[in-house]
């Protein structure tokens, strides 16, 4: 039995990663009143600035580049959607067409029209002494790359930050009222600002994970589409850090179930696994979307200022 | 360059536009009625893969007859991909930004398994359907170049679209439930779900045609990269053209020119053609800052973004 769950769980928790890590950002964003759609843009632009500083600095470096590559691309969101107060989603949508655009550009000049094969050093896997001999979630959960371990850490700090903090309840009132917050002293504009800034971060540091924690290269739209699969986690996660994290696990579960499918000898088109994420977020939005309720303001200009 | 090579060059260029001015009105639509359509890329291939199934199927029997009801079979099935969105976000409040791009990518996959699976031609070598017979083309219309009947059938579009909208009364509908749903709900008595609804149908159907016109005017068979992000570049189309269906046809001619130069500017120059992405990305944002800073001077209540979206129902 272990064979079979084992590989599947470490499947789920490295998929899951990624996805935690950006919708987590994007909670914060959505948090303030603002839903970035842009943030496919910043992933994939962390995935290139990883990829880039992974050949001159080492792991973590890289990582912090590409979390400042994600916050880059996301400044421009926030330029335009604070300052220019223009539309939220379409704004979003055209940063993501110019990072894909922008990062296969500068790709294919710097690599080759074709993009050679280019690989990286990756973070290797760093096992827990004790907690990874756990049977069948040890090896999972604390047989991986250290920055998922910083993950663990990273979920109940925001939790702690969002409810137990001035700035948290400053970001919250933001969100959900932010006339109120406004004429409480809270400058709503910063507010959205840093939190858009962060959610590019974070965003950047999901696609630094794809590149130097798992796939050890970069493709053209290796995104492929998690921006938007975060967006929908943030959904069923409520807004809130351990549901969202949750939230990013089941998915990252319904990713693996291929290795699962594998093991057990049952063959189906290769593309209904690669089809399953984007199927499941579909089903989850329908089942939850109109059930929970967003940040009041999700989506809207502020007023009044 | 050869007066010949510039000829087609040319074709190329209105080939290019010939999708982008359908997928282009596919948004335009949706985005006047307030319906944020991502999903014209996962529509188009639908639609182009409801096509060849068609004409694989009956070519034989209809003969020519084949392309009409090749295209009408595939407008149905890109609003049959649009409705899957449309019922999610009227039943269940899903955003339709987030479920259309979910659909592009499952359509993506569709089209993967059709073309190495049911669909794959005979030999089983290639990822891809069958090559179309000659009698289900549709007609050159300039000799000594690739463009094809659809071109015609696009810009007839573009001026049906714009008469519906300007002149007749669901066109009328279809803005005042964008414009301001409630307004439109109480004062109109519009029944503004069944108008969202419909139009996103038709923003499908649309987005469907062009995958259907690819078919039998370009490709002449169905595979994986059969859109080069068509509807994508959509958007970009519809926002230069303030959602005008008239302005389409012209921005839609722009971004062909743009689209064809970039491959030809690839294939000369080695210029990645990405680049045609950045340019586009750039337009939209453009064009979003020229009308922030006008609504920011004269502020206009009750525009789309006004809407909450835990209110959008």
């Amino acid at each position: 039995m272990t064979e079979i769950i084992g590989p599947f769980l470490e499947g789920a928790v490295r998929t899951a990663t990624p996805l935690a890590f950006a919708a987590l950002g994007e909670t914060v964003v959505e948090r303030s009143g603002i839903i970035n759609v842009g943030l496919e843009g910043s992933i994939i632009c962390g995935a290139f600035g990883g990829l880039i500083a992974s050949s001159y600095e080492g792991t973590w470096l890289a990582l912090a580049a590409a979390g400042i590559s994600g916050m880059a691309v996301s400044t421009l969101f926030g330029v335009f959607v604070t300052r220019l107060r223009s539309d939220q989603v379409i704004t979003g949508t055209a940063i993501s067409l110019l990072s894909l655009g922008l990062t296969g550009t500068l790709y294919r000049q710097l690599y080759g029209p074709a993009g050679s094969a280019l690989t990286t050093a990756t973070m290797s896997i760093l096992p827990v002494p004790l907690l990874s001999s756990i049977p069948w979630i040890g090896p999972a959960l604390f047989s991986q790359p250290p920055i998922t371990y910083t993950l663990y850490a990273f979920v109940p700090a925001l939790w702690w930050w969002i409810y137990r903090t001035h700035a948290g309840l400053g970001l919250r009132a933001v969100g959900e009222n932010p006339e109120a917050a406004i004429a409480a002293g809270v400058r709503a504009a910063h507010v959205q600002f840093a939190a858009i800034l962060f959610g590019g971060f974070m965003g950047g540091v999901a696609g630094g994970t794809l590149v130097i924690a798992q796939a050890g290269t970069f493709a053209e739209g290796m995104s492929a589409g998690r921006g938007f699969i975060a967006i929908a986690i943030v959904v069923l996660g409520r807004w809130h850090p351990v549901g969202v994290a949750l939230a990013a696990l089941i998915f990252g579960g319904a990713s693996a179930l291929q290795y699962l499918f594998q093991t057990m000898g049952w063959n189906l088109p290769y593309q209904v696994f690669l089809a399953l994420p984007y199927l499941l977020t579909l089903l989850a939005l329908a089942g939850v979307a109109g059930r929970v309720s967003a940040p009041a303001s999700l989506g809207t200009w502020i007023r009044g200022w | 360059m050869s007066e010949l090579a510039v000829l087609a060059l040319v074709g190329d260029m209105l080939v290019r536009a010939t999708p982008l001015i359908l997928t282009g009105l596919a948004v335009a639509f949706a985005f006047q009625a307030g319906i944020l359509n991502i999903g014209a890329e996962g529509q188009l291939l639908i639609g182009a893969t409801c096509s060849a199934a068609i004409t694989l199927q009956f070519g034989e029997t209809l003969g020519g007859s084949i392309i009409i009801v090749s295209l009408i079979g595939g407008s149905l099935a890109g609003a049959g991909w649009a409705a899957i969105a449309a019922e999610l976000r009227a039943r269940f409040h899903v955003l339709e930004v987030i479920s259309t791009i979910m659909l592009n990518f499952i359509a993506l996959y569709i089209v993967s398994f059709l073309v190495r699976g049911p669909l794959q031609e005979p030999t089983h070598i290639y990822p891809q359907t069958e090559t179309m017979p000659l009698y289900a083309r549709l007609p050159t219309i300039l000799p000594g170049t690739r463009l094809h009947a659809g071109f015609v059938l696009a810009v007839l579009a573009g001026v049906t679209g714009w008469w519906i909208l300007q002149h007749s009364a669901a066109g009328f509908r279809l803005r005042a439930a964008g414009k301001n749903s409630s307004a439109a709900r109480i004062a109109g008595q519009i029944d503004v779900g069944r108008t969202t609804r419909n139009v996103f149908l038709m923003s499908g159907a649309l987005a469907g045609l062009a995958g259907a016109v690819e078919i039998h005017g370009v490709t002449f068979a169905l595979y994986e990269n059969l859109s080069p992000g068509y509807g994508y570049t959509a958007i970009a189309v519809a926002l230069l053209a303030s959602l005008n269906p008239l302005l389409v046809i012209v921005t839609g001619l722009f971004f062909g020119v743009l689209e064809a130069g970039a491959n030809a500017l690839q294939r000369d120059a080695g210029i990645p053609s990405t680049i045609a992405s950045v340019i586009e990305a750039l337009i939209i944002l453009a064009v979003l800052a020229v009308e922030s800073i006008r609504n920011l001077h004269a502020p206009q209540p009750g525009s789309p973004s006004d809407t909450p979206i835990a209110d959008l129902t």
